[in-house]
């Protein structure tokens, strides 16, 4: 505070100081929901809910669902540690169902489209396939993580009811 | 305790000369003031008297002056006409907005919504200020003009296979470049009035999803970022009218997302990704440094990287031409503005982080510098809002 006092030490100072301040318009600042007012107590409950999310997804081209086909597990997200105003960072494991699954890239986006929609505005996801249970692991990383190529897959009409399909649930 | 009291008792036990002035701390301010908060005490010369008390809101260094919220869904790009007095933004709702200033307030001027049936990724205004070129994930791009009082779209550009990802105009107002996800850079070669668009080249030398292409500030120079990790400089043989790819700047270890160059177009500031920012030289041909220029073509080199300032991919760069700040849009949902130092050198620059700002809800995705008004700053992002910035420390 001491050193704003010497910074404008004299009234004309302050007053283009206060003149320049007067055209900023005030508008909500930006504050990240907390853990508490998300509705969770901790990382670990939102690693239950986000699993809880992801272990009904249906398998693109089976009847079985995610967890039914152990491509996900509980232990395979990762919520780090949310610091006081941060959002929560969420990295998602799967396992495809064969090494050179044609389908890892779709399981990938329907994890993520069905968390986004859970979820609006709040999590950071990382979408990977778990090291070494695919031949071209890399080359599908870059691409479930790509957000411009994720919005350019959800807009394309089949795609989109394909994913559709795989995230509905039974009732 | 508060902040302020802390302060009060700290003022109270080093300046005793303004132990006289504590009744202006009384409780009613107290509870009126919020964090952040500044307070400019005025005293006179021997600090036996307060003359003025100013109470203002804290100045961060980047400011905003409003917020914009029409688009619905993602705000994917925002640009600024060559007047600096307007600016279009293009989303997810396949719509382009028109701001201008009235008085104090951007406002809306105009919507176009016939243009794509798919998300428009980018849009850009010719240097003369006449036209609008839109890019789209449809495959096509746009071409919009005012003649008839109104914007309207006059042209419409085929060719790539897929989504058309960047658009933009060279400076001598002669040719557009389009970059897209099948892997190519087209350059279209504009005859007068902008009423045609012939194909000049198609450039098929990037490996993958080409994500942005920039020209030269000063020459009909083009650059492209790609998915391939790398950047690519184009020219013009003047002697055979095909265009060539110069140079090949490699460095980066993943998508380079967004390119600029400074006021020069000697230097590029690139950002990936990889989470860091680069920033190239170029070194021509005979340079003092003694650099080989293989092929007598100028060779650019990575001469600078900011790492472990940003925390998840980086998705748009801009060089400020009047200020020589570059900020950053970055998918952990701050803008950061950098600096370059005062012992900075050309073939070793620094750059320092000047502020950084949790600007939106969710990832930024634009940042663009006004070219005309120093220090005000376009920004968009996912959660649907475009904001205007000033920023106070120029």
């Amino acid at each position: 505070m001491l050193s704003f006092i010497k910074r404008f030490r004299t009234e004309s100072e302050a007053e283009r100081f206060n003149a320049v301040r007067s055209v900023v318009v005030k508008v909500d600042d930006v504050v990240h929901p907390s853990l508490a007012e998300m509705g969770y107590a901790n990382e670990e409950e939102l690693k239950f809910a986000i699993y809880d999310m992801l272990r009904t997804i249906k398998d693109p081209e089976k009847p079985q669902t995610l967890e039914e086909l152990n491509v996900v597990s509980e232990d395979m997200i990762t919520v780090k540690k949310v610091e006081n105003g941060q959002v929560p960072v969420v990295r998602i494991e799967f396992n495809p169902t064969v090494p050179h699954c044609s389908l890892a890239t779709l399981i990938g986006l329907t994890i993520r489209i069905k968390i986004q929609r859970q979820f609006p505005q709040t999590l950071k996801l990382d979408i990977y396939i778990k090291k070494g249970t695919h031949s071209t692991e890399d080359e599908i990383n870059k691409q479930i993580n790509d957000r411009e190529r994720v919005s350019a897959a959800c807009d394309n009409d089949n795609l989109r009811k394909l994913l559709e399909s795989c995230i509905k649930e039974d009732d | 305790m508060c902040k302020l009291c802390m302060q009060h008792a700290a003022c109270l036990e080093n300046r005793k000369c303004m132990r006289k002035t504590s009744c202006i701390f009384n409780e009613t301010l107290h509870a009126q003031i919020e964090e952040p908060t500044l307070i400019i005490l005025i005293i006179n010369k021997s600090c036996s008297e307060i003359i003025n008390l100013i109470v203002s809101r804290m100045p961060q260094q980047l400011d905003v002056i409003q917020k914009l919220s029409a688009h619905r869904g993602k705000v994917w790009s925002v640009n600024w006409h060559p007047s600096g007095k307007v600016f279009a933004s293009c989303g997810e709702d396949k719509t382009i907005r028109i701001y201008n200033q009235e008085k104090d307030a951007w406002v809306m001027q105009a919507v176009l919504s016939d243009g794509h049936t798919r998300t428009i990724r980018d849009i850009a205004f010719s240097n003369c200020g006449m036209f609008l070129a839109s890019a789209s994930f449809d495959a096509t791009v746009s071409i919009w003009d005012k003649k008839a009082g109104t914007y309207e779209c006059n042209s419409t550009l085929e060719g790539h296979e897929n989504e058309v990802k960047s658009v933009a105009w060279s400076v001598s107002g002669q040719f557009l470049a389009t970059c897209s996800r099948d892997k190519s850079v087209w350059i279209w070669d504009i005859t007068a009035n902008c009423e045609e668009f012939d194909c000049a080249a198609v450039l098929n030398l990037h490996t993958q999803d080409v994500k942005k292409v920039v020209w030269h500030p000063l020459e009909d120079i083009l650059a492209s970022s790609s998915y391939d990790n790398t950047i690519k400089i184009y020219k013009e043989d003047p002697s055979d009218n095909d265009w060539t790819c110069t140079a090949t700047l490699t460095s980066h270890s993943s998508t380079v997302w967004g390119i600029t160059f400074d006021k020069t177009g000697k230097r590029i500031a690139s950002c990936s990704d990889d989470c860091t920012v680069k920033i190239w030289q170029q070194y021509e041909v005979g340079n003092a440094e003694g650099i080989s220029t293989p092929d007598n073509e100028p060779v650019w080199k990575c001469v600078c990287t900011l790492s472990g300032f940003h925390d998840r991919s980086i998705y748009d760069i801009s060089w400020c031409k009047l200020t020589g700040l570059i900020a950053t849009a970055c998918g952990d949902d701050h803008i950061r503005i950098f600096k370059e130092a005062d012992n900075s050198t050309k073939n070793e620059p620094i750059f320092d982080l000047e502020t950084k700002i949790l600007a939106h809800k969710q990832d930024v995705n634009a940042v663009k510098w006004n070219p005309v008004i120093p220090g005000l700053l376009l920004s968009t992002s996912d959660d649907g809002d475009i904001k205007i910035w000033k920023f106070n420390n120029l």
